[in-house]
């Protein structure tokens, strides 16, 4: 049977912005069969983004959604979580508005461990504003604010996050649809900061200066260079240089940030 | 005409002036039914180095909240005596430790001398009540509260185990000060 | 009964009055000389079923304030100098988005790190014009700790009616010292509450202008689910680009105030009615003005004072009456001729203006003032 997405869409809000090929539709199609797995209430679920092409999904889907600014999601969205810790808290967007202009807030609301699932959609370059190199962009890769192939190193955002203190983080691609949901549906169930980062393609952007001939060609490389976390296991460093590990990739309990201030509450009222 | 009267405490960091200028405030705003502002200095000399504190008192309401000209200034350094004596009211009122303010600075104002911090510290037993012994002395000295509503304010900010020690300590000032007063009469 | 009568600092005060406003969240940054609002607002908060949270930046800060503001809550910041350079972001969004909230700006020297321990009314110019793009501002100044704590509930009511952010404009002086205030029992201030849709959720439109210039703010999760941007946006609340809508949406924004200008000022007047020498300040400075009026009226000088309590939108009808009145008028602030650039576009030259400006980290004092007006007049 068929998923009926159009029970979470917006009427008259589509066509999307999103480029032919862009793998942004897969992902949001991946976050509402999750949500419908997890029967998340549309009137309790806030999803928040801040700017880019991925910040522009909430505008499409049925639930109290933010477009916020550049980068300042997850601040927003902890403002949401503290004031309503009953409420069901999403985030989504792309790289550079995660880890660049919005590194700081990413971080912190990692260290919190708030209960929030931040799906991050990593495209390896700014889309929206026609291309330039983001902290996720390749080392050598063309963009156009780097002509002479890109001289920075790369944040790597799962690790990021599991260095920050995020307690459930997992990576998957816009190739594999079918891991997409299952992945967010685990984050949005586990009790805590749940960072889940999608590799995805931009083909208008990044895929045309970096001798991808079509946008195939971007999903056979997701496709050839994941390996799961099992199997990555087995691996040596240097065989796992050019691969993308995939699937749950860190999961600990840890108290999360809600619970933890209303201990404080407690306390400020028993004296 | 309001009856404004300016009060400012003047020695080095630490020495709990701001605390003394804020229970001086109290008193006269809180126990009494006077109008009072307190300010200080921030910054760095907050933290060692010159500090002060003003207390404002008045029948009315006070309109601007620093001093000006004033009328009984505490200093409990020479650094703070020498930087704060031209400032004070012609005619006005200096109180100085006899121990730390070795050369009393000239100038249009009655000085009075006692040794602030080593009452609190020989007398008192605590060093750390010098503020309060030199609240009780600044009560003394310009009379602008009465004694019992220093004394009321002192206890109402201190834990029940140090209620006797400020007692003391604030009426040792207030004696001392009483004591220089009635010789001079 | 007796009133509570306590002694308070101002920014202890400002805080205690956004909690008798029925302040729920303040998102926050440590930040000389702003500190003290956070510092009760973590106290007090948790005590009464409140969030306090303090954020990893200054940016954060009001991000979180308008995220908590958005489930209905009323919502606080409170910074000074730099910090609020930083909000300037945010706060046009809470003005595009119409997101109510209260920010307390403690001014100190700048620009840049300035003297964060240093008085200063620099920041007169910002809170009016300070993040980019069109946009209406409402900001209050007040002198007293009392006031302080009236004008933080006004604040509130304010921001809560008119969808908007509101700023609370002290300094270095009167947030720190401490003054005698009798604390309101609760009813004696007005208390305003957001006004909720009166209409169903499949009618409600978040910027629906059928409801006049301010349509009423739904809560996140109280199943009105509506859609909030920062980018220009029609009355559903989503994007749009076409420039009849943008105009409409701009301008009613303008309008909320623009519109409401006798209802939002506020001045004070002192010994006017026959004043010869107007003097107009704000704040802290307006108190060195008041003891220079009462002075110099003593020595026989037609002087009186005007002190805008809501700075913004500027009092321009009462100051051009005034300018008639008028031979001349001084402006002590603490900076360098930021208000006086105001008072001199709505004056036009109908009476002499004379600036008076420090920014050495002292206030203005009476004398200051005296003195200007003898060389002056």
């Amino acid at each position: 049977m068929s998923f009926d997405y159009d029970k979470y869409l917006r009427p008259g809000k589509l066509p999307h912005i999103w480029c032919p090929g862009c793998g942004h539709g897969i992902i949001l199609k991946g976050l509402l069969r999750a949500i419908d797995a997890c029967e998340l209430n549309k009137d309790n679920t806030a999803i928040v983004s801040g700017i880019g092409c991925a910040s522009r999904l909430p505008g499409y889907v049925d639930f109290n959604t933010l477009h916020t600014a550049h980068g300042r999601a997850a601040a927003f969205a902890t403002g949401i979580k503290m004031a309503k810790p009953e409420m069901n808290v999403l985030v989504v967007g792309g790289d550079g508005d995660g880890v660049a202009i919005g590194g700081n807030h990413f971080i912190h609301a990692c260290r919190r461990n708030i209960d929030m699932t931040y799906v991050i959609c990593n495209n390896f370059i700014y889309g929206m504003t026609g291309g330039q190199f983001s902290p996720c962009t390749p080392t050598g890769d063309r963009a156009s604010t780097t002509p002479y192939g890109n001289p920075d190193p790369v944040f790597d955002i799962s690790q990021l996050a599991i260095g920050a203190g995020a307690t459930f983080v997992a990576r998957s691609t816009s190739f594999h649809a079918a891991q997409i949901d299952k992945l967010i549906a685990e984050g949005i169930r586990h009790k805590g900061m749940a960072v889940i980062e999608i590799l995805d393609d931009c083909p208008t952007t990044y895929g045309r200066r970096n001798k991808f001939r079509s946008v195939v060609d971007m999903m056979k490389r997701f496709k050839e260079q994941a390996v799961p976390v099992a199997k990555a296991e087995k691996m040596s460093k240097e065989e796992l240089d050019s691969k993308i590990v995939t699937g749950i990739l860190h999961r600990e309990e840890r108290p999360e940030y809600c619970e933890q201030y209303a201990q404080v509450v407690k306390t400020a009222r028993s004296l | 005409m309001s009856t404004r009267y300016e009060i400012r405490f003047s020695g080095a960091g630490g020495q709990g002036l701001i605390t003394a200028g804020i229970i001086l405030a109290e008193a006269a705003s809180i126990v009494e039914d006077q109008y009072a502002v307190q300010s200080q200095s921030y910054g760095p000399e907050a933290r060692g180095g010159a500090s002060k504190s003003e207390v404002i008192i008045s029948d009315s309401p006070i309109d601007y909240p620093k001093a000006t000209l004033v009328d009984a200034c505490l200093a409990l350094t020479q650094e703070a005596a020498d930087k704060y004596a031209d400032t004070i009211k012609p005619g006005g009122l200096l109180l100085l430790d006899t121990d730390f303010v070795k050369k009393p600075p000239a100038g249009d104002f009655k000085i009075y001398r006692f040794p602030i911090i080593n009452t609190a510290k020989k007398d008192i037993g605590r060093a750390i009540v010098a503020n309060v012994v030199a609240l009780g002395a600044m009560v003394a000295l310009t009379g602008i509260i009465k004694r019992e509503s220093g004394e009321k304010a002192v206890l109402s900010r201190v834990p029940e185990a140090f209620v006797e020690l400020n007692k003391k300590a604030y009426n040792a000032g207030f004696e001392r000060v009483k004591a220089l007063l009635d010789g001079q009469a | 009964m007796a009133k509570k009568i306590a002694l308070l600092q101002g920014n202890e005060a400002c805080a205690y009055g956004a909690l008798y406003a029925g302040c729920r969240f303040f998102g926050g940054y440590p930040i000389t000389p702003s500190t003290e609002v956070a510092e009760v607002m973590a106290k007090e908060l948790p005590k009464n079923g409140g969030k306090f949270i303090q954020m990893e930046d200054e940016i954060a800060a009001i991000a979180s304030v308008l995220g908590a503001s958005l489930t209905g809550a009323k919502a606080l910041t409170a910074s000074s100098g730099p910090g609020i350079s930083l909000k300037q972001e945010l706060i046009g969004y809470a003005c595009i988005a119409e997101i109510p909230c209260v920010i307390v700006n403690v001014m100190r020297g700048g620009p840049s790190t300035g003297m964060p321990t240093g008085p200063s009314q620099s920041d007169i110019m910002q809170a009016r014009w300070g993040t980019h793009g069109d946009h209406a501002a409402i900001a209050v100044a007040p002198a007293s700790c009392q006031e302080i704590f009236s004008e933080t509930v006004r604040a509130f009511n304010l921001a809560e009616t008119y969808r908007m952010p509101v700023q609370v404009l002290l300094d270095e002086i009167n947030g720190h010292m401490r003054e005698r205030i009798e604390l309101p029992e609760p009813g004696d201030l007005e208390i305003i509450d957001r006004q909720t849709p009166p209409v169903s959720p499949d009618q409600y439109l978040p910027y629906d202008p059928s409801f006049g210039d301010i349509p009423p703010l739904a809560a996140f999760g109280s199943g009105y689910r509506f859609h909030v941007t920062g980018l220009n946006k029609a009355a559903d609340g989503f994007p749009t680009t076409k420039a009849k809508l943008v105009d409409a949406e701009e301008r009613r924004q303008l309008r909320k105030v623009e519109a409401n200008r006798e209802l939002i000022e506020k001045n004070e007047e002192h010994m006017i009615e026959d004043a010869e020498i107007v003097i107009v300040a704000i704040g802290t400075i307006s108190r060195s003005a008041r003891n220079a009026v009462n002075q110099l009226r003593e020595q026989g000088m037609k002087v009186g004072l005007f002190r805008p309590i809501t700075l913004w939108p500027f009092p321009e009808r009462r100051i051009a009456e005034l300018a008639g009145q008028a031979k001349a008028m001084i402006i002590p602030e603490m900076n360098l001729g930021q208000m006086i650039l105001e008072v001199e576009r709505i004056v036009k030259g109908a009476c002499d203006l004379h600036g008076i400006g420090r920014v050495d980290g002292e206030p203005i004092t009476p004398s200051q003032i005296m003195e200007k007006i003898k060389e002056v007049c």
